[in-house]
């Protein structure tokens, strides 16, 4: 590569810099500059570290949470809890939303209660959630699951309700009957804002599993960072978020590679 | 069976295979009720190419969806003579674009084989066959996305011949191609239909498709949709839709075909004018 450029410019080693190139550049750069502009305050002593400990410190506390094997279990309870919520979450509301987008009686029936509810910040219901499934993991997965319905039953919804009614017209024509238009029809055509969902649905988990476990667990990221928050450890507080912004990141970059894959009819251009 | 036979006997009702009477359509709409077929007897013989030309919004495609069975008629009756084997009673080559975009060019053309769960064998073989001759092989896990405008209306056709049914409906299918595409098209649907002679209901607008691919044609009023005029085509089969348009007999009877549904156009427009307004 460098070398056709070479050949290109006798001048002399030019790189030449396109637009998309100097963007991804810049964007690199950014948080790169603010982590060394953030550094160089804390140590030079402009900003309090008490509150925003140098980076370096972060990353130190980082490499001895993941050494004493803390860091692993935090991350895997949050882990198992997202999983199970997701499931218990994400299925029904898969199902129940095909089943609406298809059947006006069942829009009839369900719409007006997932409309009344959804607008309920998910974080007010927690109390209520741990009332009702205690301290244990129950109300952990509750709360995720209760997360991620909302976003992937509305897309769903709408999802199958956008697809054109000709493919419903085609596939009865060619002798589709019931759960083949389900498979054939209903759920690939709804798949692109189903994966929307779950993306949303994904962002909501993760928001609420830090939440739940700041307040009754004796593990996982949140509970990490909360007590943190009590014996004053500002560094594992930020190693936590630090986590979750990347977890947050990670789970995106999967999805979106998941969803090249399971829709290819939208993403390959 | 050639066309002149069908119209030296236009009484011979012993092989019918489509048999409206009567048949009619109303549609309920806010500003009260649409008729959009009224009152229409029509035989169609089996193995017949019948072609339906009418002006837009003269209820041609709501006679095929009625007779598809994805709409209900109002009154009148339909008959349709049961195939003897288990094939499907009909496919349909929709208007515009009906690929599932979700699916390849093979899992498209197969659908209605997969559907009825025929046999693995038999799915590769007859879908192989069809999309070898519309000239689709190499295109098999293509998705409609990545394909031409006349190649996803070739696939259209090659997923309703593939289905084997006992009569095609073709809802405009050539419509929205350019008119070297509809040449092909054409073309390759004759050669096709050819190898089995199915009954096909074909609905067009363009009077000069009508003549080429057709055994009899119906020209269709406008609003209500009724038959204006049932002309047999004198042309024999089989037919070049090149070698065809050649042929000085050809204009004579596209002109006489337009005599009919001239009159017809102009009353559609005056009437969606008068709507309008």
């Amino acid at each position: 590569m460098t070398d056709a450029a070479h050949k290109q410019a006798p001048s002399g080693f030019r790189f030449k810099l396109n637009d998309g190139n100097l963007e991804r550049l810049i964007s690199i750069a950014s948080p790169l500059m603010l982590l060394l502009a953030w550094e160089i305050a804390a140590r030079v002593g402009w900003i309090d570290v008490r509150f925003f400990p140098a980076p370096s410190r972060i990353f130190e506390t980082l490499i001895k949470l993941v050494e004493s094997g803390a860091l692993w279990r935090h991350l895997s309870a949050s882990m198992q809890r997202l999983f199970w919520g997701f499931l218990f979450g994400g299925i029904p509301a898969l199902l129940l939303g095909i089943v609406m987008g298809l059947n006006k009686t069942f829009r009839a029936i369900f719409d007006p209660i997932v409309s009344a509810t959804y607008p309920i910040p998910k974080s007010a219901i927690l109390p209520l959630i741990l009332l009702i499934f205690g301290l244990g993991e129950a109300s952990k997965i509750v709360m995720v699951a209760v997360g991620i319905f909302y976003p992937i039953i509305i897309n769903t919804v709408a999802g199958v309700r956008e697809i054109n009614k000709i493919y419903f017209d085609v596939s009865r024509n060619f002798g589709a009957r019931g759960w083949q238009v389900f498979r054939t029809v209903a759920f690939p055509g709804a798949l692109p804002l189903i994966m929307t969902g779950i993306k949303l649905g994904v962002g909501m988990g993760l928001i609420l599993i830090s939440l739940a476990e700041m307040v009754g667990a004796k593990s996982g990221l949140g509970y990490m960072m909360w007590n943190a928050w009590e014996i004053l450890s500002v560094e594992t507080m930020y190693v936590g978020l630090l986590v979750i912004a990347a977890l947050g990141v990670l789970f995106t970059i999967i999805l979106n590679e998941v969803e090249r894959i399971i829709v290819p009819w939208k993403t390959v251009r | 069976m050639t066309a002149q036979a069908l119209r030296d006997n236009p009484a011979d009702t012993a092989d019918v295979k489509i048999r409206l009477r009567g048949l009619s359509k109303v549609f309920e709409t806010r500003k009260g009720p649409f008729v959009a077929i009224d009152n229409l007897t029509l035989d169609i013989p089996t193995g017949c190419f019948f072609m339906i030309v009418g002006p837009s919004g003269c209820g041609k495609t709501t006679l095929l969806r009625i007779l598809a069975g994805l709409e209900k008629h109002s009154s009148g009756s339909v008959e349709i003579t049961k195939p003897a084997d288990n094939r499907p009673g009909n496919s349909m080559v929709f208007q515009g674009d009906s690929l599932f975009p979700w699916m390849t060019v093979w899992e498209n053309a197969s659908y209605g084989l997969r559907m009825r769960r025929r046999p693995q064998g038999e799915i590769k073989d007859v879908v192989g066959h069809y999309l070898m001759r519309t000239g689709l092989s190499k295109f098999v896990d293509s998705y409609p996305h990545q394909l031409s405008g006349g190649m996803r209306q070739r696939v259209s056709i090659a997923r309703a011949f593939a289905n084997d049914p006992d009569i095609l409906l073709m809802d405009e299918p050539f419509s929205a191609l350019d008119e070297q595409n509809k040449l092909m098209l054409q073309e390759e649907l004759l050669r096709i239909w050819e190898e089995t002679r199915k009954t096909v209901m074909f609905i067009t607008h363009s009077v000069d498709e009508a003549v080429t691919l057709g055994d009899r044609i119906m020209v269709m009023t406008a609003h209500p949709g009724r038959a204006k005029a049932m002309v047999d085509v004198p042309f024999p089969r089989p037919r070049s839709v090149l070698e065809l348009r050649a042929e000085p007999a050809y204009g004579e009877f596209v002109y006489k075909i337009w005599g009919y549904l001239r009159e017809e156009v102009h009353r559609a427009r005056a009437l969606d004018e008068g709507s309008v307004a």
